[in-house]
């Protein structure tokens, strides 16, 4: 999927990813319309929040847009010719039976990274997410919030253009849950467009640039920001914001 | 994990030591449980290998499956306790020669209280008759091995078509005959090598010997080197030549078991 | 219970005295059997994660199949590979027919659809966590191979036990194929036929002991070996 050319600094900005374009996707399961149809262009800046109730759609939306699934019916594309360096980050982080260290170097592995720089990289990223105390530690036994950072540095030292994150932080205590947006901060600070969807209004509000609201698997809009969390354009994401409880 | 593979390597890398007793010069030779049972070949074996330095691997199973096996050319050579069979071996095309190399005989084994009476009667088809009368519990091989088709002879005989729930057909080799019959109280007829060597006796005793209808001839085949040409026939023949050489035979006839002579040598 | 203590008695006599030809029988059922388990292993471990892996026609009969030959009957192997082997068979040109080569590769067609089918089904569990994280990385399937079976490694081991525990005990195929020749094919299990032939109850059953006795040291090593692993990588 991601070709990996050289691995970038982590100081340096990375080349902006194309936009992704959802044209008349639909998706379902046992024919039921899961999420859709719907169409939509992601070319801004971001951060991206995609939110909405739980069992709108977001997770699936999601999926989608990373190409862990296909869609039943339409076409996920990105613009231009390659498709971008991406990562995922999922709710409940899926770590392999190694050391913490050997999770990242593994990942670089795959991606073609030369030996020698992988254990570099590697240390690196443990370092910058705090986490070189427990490099040599099983992954499977760190805590719940060192699990989702060490997540967060496999996806960094993939470089990714694009980042999803499927509600990262929905199992986590608060220093976690600071740990982890700080994170998603930095991501974004390196160039990297960032997708994430969340039910935290509070969350929300502190890290999105803009925001796609779904609800009963349609997408409902696609706002800056300030304007949606100011006016809302869509009914379902006014009574959403208002406290009520919406399907 | 990185320890225990490189144990393992050194356990593969040994055995290149034990596969490598191939180099030196053998035989493969089919034979008779009783004879290896009994301990015969630990003490002729060794006598050949040193006169010759051809090493004698024995392969011991029932003669139907030792007559199977040199068919198919997987043995050099054939050791067995089938006079008529091999005779056919032989008329078949599979063997090119036979010579006589010892006797032994069968003995009828029995609970030491002797329900049947055998032990008093004067000849084997007597005591088979008595055994059938009484119903008294038969353990037989049933495996169509040369003392299973002595056995089935015998009763023909006497005359009896053994059948009925006293007649039991085991399908078993000689030694775990005898263990069944121990535990079941049973009469059985054996090779006399087997029950003398045999160590699991109970209440089993001998009963009733020495009629000559019981003699059991051993015979060595030279295989057929038309149909088996790929097989060792040089070194088969020093085997059978020494088997039946003055050599060969002293070894046999000193051949003891708890002081007993097992098996008689008689080749002419 | 006289003739289980003397069993004992000749176990315990046997190992203390480190008897010369009991020692090459130990060695050969040692020998035969791990090799026989680890080619069994190089070609079954792959094996089972691959049909974990891909999808393809015939998989659900392949899957039986191989469920269905861990209860193959030893005998049926050894008559098998015996045919096989035999100078009129296939393969009699190899010569490899009462050799203890002819009893690994009798051992490889008794443990292979066990090493196979059980690293199947443990793959798959896996694969089942893992997969949305493999697709993520942009893994191919021959990429996640080494991935999944180096990450089930634990369970690995405990199969490859339970491949070694039906290679060493078995006996009609060894039997068939082996022909317990003395020095050269004879093994534990053969020793034991043997000596209950004989009578020898109270041998073949110190025989069975120090069988037992061997595999729960090397139950007991793979034992202690994952533990500290485990603790050492999670």
């Amino acid at each position: 999927m991601s070709s990996f050319n050289v691995p970038l600094l982590a100081s340096s900005t990375l080349v902006p990813p194309p936009a992704l374009c959802f044209d008349d996707v639909a998706f379902s399961h046992e024919d039921k319309v899961l999420l859709g149809p719907c169409s939509f262009n992601l070319d801004c800046t971001g951060p991206t929040l995609v939110m909405g109730p739980n069992g709108a759609g977001k997770s699936l939306l999601l999926r989608l847009a990373h190409g862990l699934l296909s869609p039943t019916q339409g076409r996920v594309a990105w613009s231009g010719h390659k498709r971008p360096r991406q990562a995922m980050v999922f709710q409940q982080p899926v770590l392999l039976r190694r050391s913490a260290v050997a999770n990242l170097t593994h990942a670089l592995a795959v991606n073609n990274v030369p030996r020698r720089t992988r254990v570099k990289l590697a240390y690196d990223a443990l370092e910058r997410f705090g986490l070189t105390a427990c490099s040599n530690t099983p992954a499977r036994v760190l805590s719940g919030g060192e699990q989702q950072r060490l997540a967060l540095a496999r996806a960094w030292v993939l470089s990714p253009q694009v980042l999803f994150l499927d509600e990262p932080t929905s199992a986590l205590d608060p220093a976690a849950i600071k740990a982890v947006e700080a994170a998603v901060r930095e991501f974004h600070q390196r160039g990297t467009r960032i997708v994430m969807t969340t039910h935290d209004l509070h969350q929300a509000r502190r890290l999105a640039g803009d925001v796609l609201f779904v609800s009963g698997g349609k997408v409902r809009e696609h706002t800056p920001a300030e304007a949606f969390f100011d006016a809302p354009a869509s009914r379902e994401a006014q009574a959403y914001i208002a406290g009520e409880l919406v399907e | 994990m990185k320890k225990m593979l490189s144990l393992l390597l050194a356990g593969v890398t040994s055995m290149g030591l034990a596969f490598n007793t191939f180099a030196e010069e053998y035989i493969t030779l089919a034979s008779t449980t009783s004879t290896e049972n009994s301990g015969l070949f630990d003490a002729i074996v060794p006598k050949f290998e040193d006169a010759t330095g051809i090493k004698v691997r024995v392969v011991a199973v029932g003669t139907g499956q030792a007559f199977e096996i040199a068919r198919r050319g997987d043995a050099d050579s054939l050791l067995v306790h089938d006079t008529s069979g091999e005779q056919r071996f032989i008329e078949n095309g599979h063997a090119s020669e036979r010579a006589d190399v010892m006797y032994n005989d069968f003995v009828l084994i029995g609970p030491a209280d002797d329900p049947a009476r055998i032990s008093g009667t004067q000849s084997a088809t007597e005591a088979f008759a008595a055994i059938a009368d009484a119903e008294a519990t038969f353990t037989s091989r049933g495996d169509d091995s040369g003392t299973n088709r002595a056995e089935l002879r015998l009763w023909q005989n006497a005359g009896v078509d053994p059948d009925g729930d006293w007649y039991r057909e085991l399908g078993s080799g000689m030694g775990p005959t005898l263990n069944t019959a121990a535990a079941m109280d049973a009469y059985v007829m054996s090779d006399r090598a087997t029950w003398v060597a045999f160590g699991n006796r109970q209440n089993l005793t001998l009963l009733f010997e020495g009629d000559d209808v019981l003699f059991n001839q051993y015979g060595s085949l030279l295989l057929s080197e038309d149909k088996h040409p790929h097989l060792k026939h040089g070194l088969a023949r020093q085997w059978h030549n020494w088997l039946i050489s003055d050599d060969g035979q002293q070894a046999i006839a000193e051949f003891r078991v708890k002081g007993q002579q097992l098996f008689f040598p008689n080749a002419k | 219970m006289e003739k289980n203590n003397n069993a004992f008695d000749v176990a315990l006599s046997l190992l203390l005295n480190l008897d010369a030809s009991l020692f090459q029988i130990v060695a050969l059922s040692l020998q035969v059997s791990i090799l026989a388990v680890l080619i069994a292993a190089v070609l079954g471990f792959p094996l089972g994660a691959a049909v974990a892996l891909w999808r393809f026609p015939g998989r659900g009969a392949m899957i039986v199949l191989l469920n269905a030959l861990m209860g193959l009957p030893p005998v049926v192997a050894g008559l098998m590979v015996y045919l096989l082997l035999s100078r009129a068979g296939p393969l009699g040109e190899w010569g490899l027919l009462f050799t203890p080569g002819a009893m690994v590769i009798a051992q490889v067609v008794l443990v292979l659809p066990i090493l196979a089918a059980l690293s199947r089904q443990k793959v798959e569990e896996l694969l089942g966590e893992y997969r949305e994280q493999f697709i993520s990385l942009g893994m191919s399937r021959p990429r996640m191979m080494p991935t999944l079976l180096w990450d089930a490694r634990f369970a690995l081991l405990t199969i490859l036990l339970a491949g070694f525990g039906r290679a060493s005990a078995e006996v009609g195929a060894v039997m068939m194929v082996g022909g317990n020749i003395e020095g050269v094919t004879r093994v534990m299990t053969t020793s034991i036929v043997l000596e209950t032939g004989k009578g020898n109850l109270p041998l073949a059953l110190g025989l069975g002991i120090v069988l037992l006795f061997l595999v729960m040291l090397i139950n007991a090593g793979a034992y202690l070996l994952g533990e500290l692993t485990r603790r050492r990588t999670g």
